[in-house]
């Protein structure tokens, strides 16, 4: 069975949320639409206070190139445009919208037909991905426009459909995958007509039996797309590692996947393909798991964005356990700790996990013993303990020089180390500080 | 024997010789020539390499000075008036006196009880921290708490509060060097001048945030009412984006300001407390507050539950 051949570790994978059926959230009172959702710049507002909007109506339009256009996840009058709290307490540019029943635009189909045919050309395949404003759903939310816009010279030769989930916790892809196979693949089958690729590959790892062979049959009935079964690995996910495992080619240092002929899309992101360009459906839901260990009940749920943090704990679990440490949005290895619940969450939001005192909190650290553990596990092939002690010395060009910017933050150094080094909180801190020692040289 | 032992003394012996023959001549050859006065110099300066001046420390400043003969432009922040009196009598000019000032923190911060909301517990290097989150008492513009400025810090002057966690500036032996200012990713800490009998009157706060935000997240955030603006008399006082800052090259540290603001953010540091008058002074007339040596200062009362009072 196929890995990636460097580094990687194998934290438990903990996916006890895989039985729950996906739910629908119900709608809260009042829903807080983030303007910037995805990477890049932040939407434009095109709605004003007092304003009704529809389901599925353009309230945020992507005027920079990389940005993406926000649609209503609800129906309702917009009663502020200002500024909220994201999950991390930083104040972001948002619209505040008042719930008003449920009313989608007519232009979206909600039929529960499945529509097969497209008839699309690719370049109206990607101009509709803008319109509908798609992101990356694997956690990078980068816009799904310009992913899908091959430059000029360059060539894609394969479409690695990323259905790992490597993640620990995380089940939302699990779900989708049992629960919406046939239009996963009519969502590739798309995306393969969008990049002109004669064959799109499955990627996913050996501890979802049950995916793989429901892909599997499916699979079967459309031209071109194959499930490659992987080996259990983290970070197995990553996009450079996919490609590493699914075609052997590796993508060098400071280059792009598509340098290398590889497109990586997530399975979410194909699903919400598949309602963009046939049913005419905006991103305006995600499937989210609220799981951990010591909840009483395990949930994958479609969530309207601009849903609240409480609210989904509330709805999920009524409230969080007295002994609470963290809640994580994301998964254990990548996510980031959630400092605001009353946070709205966004189109990239995959998961509520919940961690207990004993779980969340840190060990405490001790020297390096110079065993070299993070060098091993680093998929990247880079030196952690080597930036750890140039970021703690400020020589940050030196760390430049040995290609920190490869890093891709994947934690395993971290999880690796006996000392319980924070290392890739070393590595991040030196990372920005070597960006802005660059942008600093390119003003010069 | 012996003549084994005299074969290598006198071998050795002449070895020497013939490299001290070679090393006198390539000494002679590459010789580097360096201006007295630098050592001079270099010796007058702190020695404490802070970077204050913008150089890569006391000796590369020292060579500036030399190499421009004058002293326009360079300046030691940490040695101050006093030794730079000292190397313009070695460079043969006068010196210009300059203000002399003091790093303040513009942020009531207090990292215990109530005020904290959540607990961080990873890297401790606030421009990562400020990089991730808001901080761990909810303001996204305020103090992180985990000390790059104390470290940054060469004369031990900053320290963090042990109580509140706040950092803690040590006016007796502040430099106004400016490491600290650099150090603070997110701009807290300003180099304001010392003023007349070290007193100060300032915004304790950088929160841009609107007023009712401002307030939500911190007690003691300036919510840009623009009081203090209405009162100053020397128009000292400017509101920008919801928040006030004095500006300490026109303020008379009158501290009427202090007592108009409504949170408490305008702070007075070094200013007499003044002391609960009894009921039938009230009444006295004003003439007699006016005589004392500084009659503004004396209504201004002491914010002592302020971390970074001294």
């Amino acid at each position: 069975m196929k890995t990636f051949a460097m580094g990687g570790v194998h934290p438990h994978d903990n996916k006890i949320s895989t039985e729950a059926v996906i739910e629908q959230m119900p709608l809260p009172e009042k829903v807080v639409v983030l303007m910037n959702q995805h990477l890049g710049a932040p939407a434009t507002p095109v709605v004003a206070k007092g304003d009704k909007v529809k389901v599925g109506q353009l309230i945020g339009e992507a005027q920079a190139f990389m940005c993406a256009n926000v649609h209503s996840p609800v129906s309702g009058t917009v009663t502020k445009i200002d500024t909220c709290k994201d999950p991390f307490g930083l104040a972001k540019p948002a619209i505040y919208i008042d719930v008003e029943g449920d009313e989608w635009m007519e232009s979206i189909d909600r039929t529960p037909d499945i529509k097969r045919e497209c008839n699309l050309e690719p370049k109206e395949i990607v101009a509709k991905l803008k319109e509908m404003g798609i992101v990356g759903l694997g956690g990078a939310t980068f816009p799904a426009h310009i992913k899908y816009s091959v430059p000029d010279g360059k060539k894609a030769e394969y479409l690695i459909i990323n259905a790992v989930e490597c993640e620990p916790y995380l089940t939302s892809d699990h779900r989708v995958m049992l629960e919406h196979a046939e239009e996963i693949c009519i969502g590739i089958s798309i995306l393969r007509k969008a990049l002109g690729v004669p064959c799109a590959y499955i990627g996913i790892e050996n501890n979802k039996p049950e995916p793989i062979r429901v892909m599997r049959e499916m699979a079967a009935k459309f031209q071109g797309i194959e499930v490659v079964p992987l080996k259990l690995k983290y970070p197995q996910g990553a996009e450079k590692q996919l490609i590493n495992a699914v075609t052997g080619r590796k993508v060098p240092s400071g280059k792009l996947p598509i340098d290398v002929g590889c497109v990586v899309s997530n399975v979410g992101t194909t699903f919400a393909v598949y309602e963009a360009i046939q049913k005419n459906k905006p991103l305006i839901e995600n499937i989210l798991t609220v799981t951990g260990k010591k909840l009483p009940s395990q949930h994958n749920y479609q969530v309207r964005i601009g849903i609240t943090y409480n609210d989904i704990i509330k709805h999920s679990i009524g409230e969080l356990p007295e002994n609470t440490g963290k809640v994580i949005s994301g998964g254990p290895m990548m996510g980031k700790a959630v400092c605001n619940l009353d946070a709205p969450t966004t189109k990239g939001a995959s998961s509520v996990l919940v961690f207990d005192e004993s779980e969340a909190c840190r060990n405490t650290e001790t020297n390096c013993i110079r065993c070299g553990k993070c060098m091993n596990a680093c998929p990247m092939g880079l030196e952690p303990y080597l930036f750890s002690s140039l970021v703690k010395n400020g020589r940050f060009e030196e760390a430049g020089k040995n290609n920190i910017l490869d890093c891709i933050e994947c934690g395993c150094c971290f999880f690796s180390c006996p000392a319980n080094k924070p290392l890739t909180d070393e590595i991040r801190l030196g990372k920005n500080k070597y960006r802005g020692i660059l942008a600093a040289k390119q003003k010069r | 024997m012996t003549t084994q032992i005299l074969l290598a003394v006198a071998v050795l012996g002449i070895l020497g010789i013939v490299f001290a023959v070679v090393l006198y001549f390539v000494a002679q050859k590459f010789k580097v020539v360096e201006d007295p006065l630098i050592d001079e110099i270099a010796e007058v300066l702190p020695g404490a390499n802070c970077g204050g001046c913008g150089k890569a420390g006391c000796r590369a400043l020292a060579e500036a000075f030399v190499k421009q003969g004058n002293m326009e432009g360079l300046k030691c922040p940490a040695g101050g008036n006093a030794v730079m009196e000292k190397v313009a009598a070695l460079l043969g000019q006068t010196a210009e006196a300059s203000e002399p000032q003091v790093a303040v923190v513009r942020c009531a911060a207090c990292f215990t009880g109530e005020r904290r909301q959540v607990r961080y517990d990873g890297l401790k290097d606030c421009s990562f921290a400020g990089s991730l989150y808001m901080g761990e008492n909810g303001c996204a513009f305020g103090c992180l708490g985990l000390g790059n400025c104390a470290a940054a810090c060469q004369f031990d002057a900053l320290s963090m509060d042990p109580v509140t966690g706040a950092p803690l500036v040590d006016e007796e032996k502040c430099t106004a060097c400016g490491a600290c200012v650099k150090a603070c990713p997110r701009g807290i800490i300003e180099l304001r001048n010392k003023g007349r009998k070290n007193r100060r009157v300032y915004v304790n706060c950088v929160n841009k945030e609107k007023g009712a935000m401002a307030r939500k997240t911190c007690d003691n955030a300036c919510i840009g009412c623009g009081k203090c603006a209405k009162v100053c008399p020397k128009e000292a006082i400017k509101i920008e984006n919801n928040l006030a800052y004095v500006d300490y090259t026109v303020c008379i540290a009158c501290g009427k300001c202090v007592n108009e603001c409504p949170t408490g953010a305008m702070v007075a540091e070094n200013f007499t407390p003044v002391k609960p008058k009894p009921a039938e002074e009230l009444n006295a007339p004003k003439a007699t507050i006016t005589e004392s040596v500084a009659p503004m200062a004396e209504k201004v009362e002491l914010n002592n539950n302020l971390p970074h009072t001294n």
